[in-house]
């Protein structure tokens, strides 16, 4: 790889639409560089499914062409047109296959584009491939991928979180500067904290769902995978919007999002530290990198007060019994007939039912399998009030206490995952000890509010990231954007650059053994 | 509450069309039972006079204009099938003989 595309793979997507407006470098360059890197270190990475070179570089090319030939076409483009993309496998896409991480959708093409994807289209951002993930979005640390786990590029023995492990590792290994993820109870937060990157789950209906795979309906939210907050904002605006293909839809505007990451002012502003949300259970190396950002908002001028939402407690439990109940409901259309794999009962009388069952047995992972059981339990007579009526009604007294909790401050604070990356295989056996790494994250998403994570530091005994996340009230998207700015800024001074410079070189990094997953089959 | 045990995990793979194996449903019940052990708590949390939220945020009367949108082609809409037949999705039997 040249020197000029080694630079142009790690600028930010605000940099790169900068040089691009200002004809310092083209858009087929850009994308070139993207795909070159794609090729140099995704056999190791595996963060991608499927790589869309030509489709992209056409997209690109067609960028270049109208910002040379000028007039009103060209200052009409996009300010990200020609910024490459990744799209995270669980949202549709003509023209490339959609596998949401299952066997079930092997091959499969969505006849029609996501909402988020026309939107891409529109804006002429080329779109360099499909990521990985956890069998559709139901893990958190992609090894629950049928197509082997995704690496972390801090440590390649390491998760990369998950759901969105392939779009976060992606946009950390330099792979791509953008990437859409999807977060149900912390898919796009968890992954960003552990590779040191930035994501964002926005307010519930803030950006369209039309065309991302169903898992828990009530609680999937599409948002932006980036390296920094400000390329975050730019990303949300694209996607974001009303949509009256998804009737959760919002129709509130969401357009200063870009204006409140470029303020960089807390003065005056009230953090809250959600005392339920760190201290016992959290690693000594993410306290003390959270303890930090809260001593360098304190520094900004923000005033740090101490908030408690103490029900809290009972959200690990909603959620496990909410998102599966959706999911068990949602995933009953893959059932052989209308599209993906079909496979037929080697014994017995060869009807429907016993060509949905032979399907589902061999095309669904354990997890999956899994939460269907799960949620198929929690919503049978006899436990339906017991379980899912009741963690409706958590979902309640978790919108109270946060209610509560935003009237004495601005926006909330906490670590965005307990730990740091664990190691491959480690947390594989044992299904509990892995929903546990979404507990600061899933709050949110029962709640319907925006959460933003973003890199706080390394931790001391391991070298590896810490994520922070910050909670706004619905719709108030925007302060998320100005208060992580604000952060953002102040620890990349004192580290004197970005984080992810601090990032092992892939090309020297070695591949150690991974026990209990399959390898890295694209 | 009673625990979840192999009978029921079987029983509910019937109800969502999973087939599973002897040893598929000796594992499934254990770890079920220590998921839905864990999750047992919420059905305290809450009293009766708590409303259930089934969506973060409450909109009412979605409606839209009484007209054709998109739609999709027989084509389109059979392109990912297994099987199909003049354009219709085509299965095995759908009642078993007996």
């Amino acid at each position: 790889m040249t020197d000029l595309k080694n630079e142009l793979i790690r600028h930010s997507a605000a940099d790169l639409a900068a040089k691009l407006a200002a004809g310092d470098v083209s858009a087929v360059e850009v994308t070139q560089a993207h795909l070159d890197r794609i090729a140099d270190v995704d056999p190791q990475v595996n963060a991608f499914l499927h790589v869309n070179s030509e489709e992209a570089l056409a997209v690109a090319a067609e960028v270049d062409a109208t910002r040379a030939a000028g007039g009103s076409a060209g200052e009409e483009l996009h300010a990200l047109a020609g910024v490459p993309i990744a799209v995270k496998d669980l949202i549709v896409t003509i023209g490339q296959p959609t596998t949401a991480g299952s066997k079930i959708l092997e091959g499969w093409h969505s006849p029609y584009d996501a909402t988020v994807v026309k939107k891409l289209r529109a804006a002429k951002m080329p779109i360099l491939g499909k990521t990985n993930l956890d069998e559709f979005a139901m893990g958190s640390s992609t090894e629950h991928s049928a197509y082997g786990p995704t690496r972390n590029p801090w440590d390649l023995n390491r998760i990369p979180g998950g759901s969105g492990g392939g779009s976060a590792a992606a946009v950390a290994a330099f792979e791509a500067p953008l990437a859409l993820g999807t977060d149900t109870g912390g898919s796009i937060r968890q992954p960003g904290a552990v590779t040191g990157t930035v994501g964002m789950k926005p307010t519930y209906g803030a950006v369209s769902r039309y065309g991302a795979i169903a898992m828990a309906s009530s609680l999937d939210q599409i948002g932006p995978v980036a390296r920094t907050v400000l390329d975050s904002a730019l990303l949300q605006e694209v996607i974001g919007g009303h949509d009256p293909f998804d009737s959760t839809s919002l129709t509130d505007p969401f357009n200063n999002l870009v204006a409140a990451a470029r303020v960089g002012n807390v003065a005056g502003m009230k953090i809250g530290i959600i005392k339920e949300l760190h201290g016992e259970g959290y690693q000594a190396g993410v306290e003390n990198r959270f303890n930090e950002s809260l001593q360098n908002l304190k520094d900004a001028g923000a005033e740090i007060v101490g908030v408690s939402c103490p029900n809290l407690k009972y959200a690990l439990g909603a959620y496990y019994l909410i998102m599966p109940s959706e999911v068990s409901s949602n995933l009953a259309k893959f059932d052989g007939v209308r599209y993906g794999m079909r496979v037929l009962p080697t014994e017995g009388p060869m009807t429907i039912e016993r060509v949905m069952g032979a399907t589902r047995a061999a095309g669904f992972g354990d997890e999956v399998k899994r939460r269907i059981i799960l949620g198929t339990y929690a919503l049978s007579a006899g436990y339906y009030d017991a379980y899912y009526g009741s963690a409706q009604k958590v979902r309640t007294l978790i919108q109270r206490d946060f209610d509560a909790a935003f009237a004495q401050a601005d926006v909330l604070i906490s670590p965005t995952a307990p730990t740091t990356a664990f190691k491959l295989g480690e947390k594989l056996d044992d299904p509990l000890a892995m929903y546990l790494n979404d507990v600061a994250t899933i709050p949110a998403n029962l709640a319907g509010i925006p959460g933003l994570s973003l890199p706080g530091g390394l931790a001391d005994e391991d070298g590896l990231p810490v994520g922070i996340q910050l909670l706004a009230p619905a719709r108030e998207d925007a302060r998320l954007y100005r208060v992580g700015a604000v952060l953002e800024s102040i620890l990349e001074e004192k580290w004197g650059g970005p984080m992810l410079s601090k990032a092992p070189d892939l090309k020297n990094a070695a591949l150690g053994a991974v026990s209990n997953s399959a390898g890295g089959s694209n | 509450m009673a625990a979840i045990n192999r009978d029921d995990v079987a029983h509910l793979a019937r109800l969502a069309h999973i087939e599973m194996s002897a040893e598929e449903l000796d594992r499934m019940a254990g770890e079920l039972a220590v998921i839905v052990d864990s999750v047992k708590s919420v059905s305290e949390a809450a009293g009766e006079d708590v409303p259930a939220t089934s969506h973060p945020i409450p909109l009412t009367n979605v409606f839209r204009e009484d007209v054709v949108g998109h739609t999709f082609t027989a084509e389109q809409a059979l392109s990912g099938a297994p099987d199909a037949f003049e354009n219709r999705f085509k299965v095995p039997a759908i009642l078993d003989e007996d």
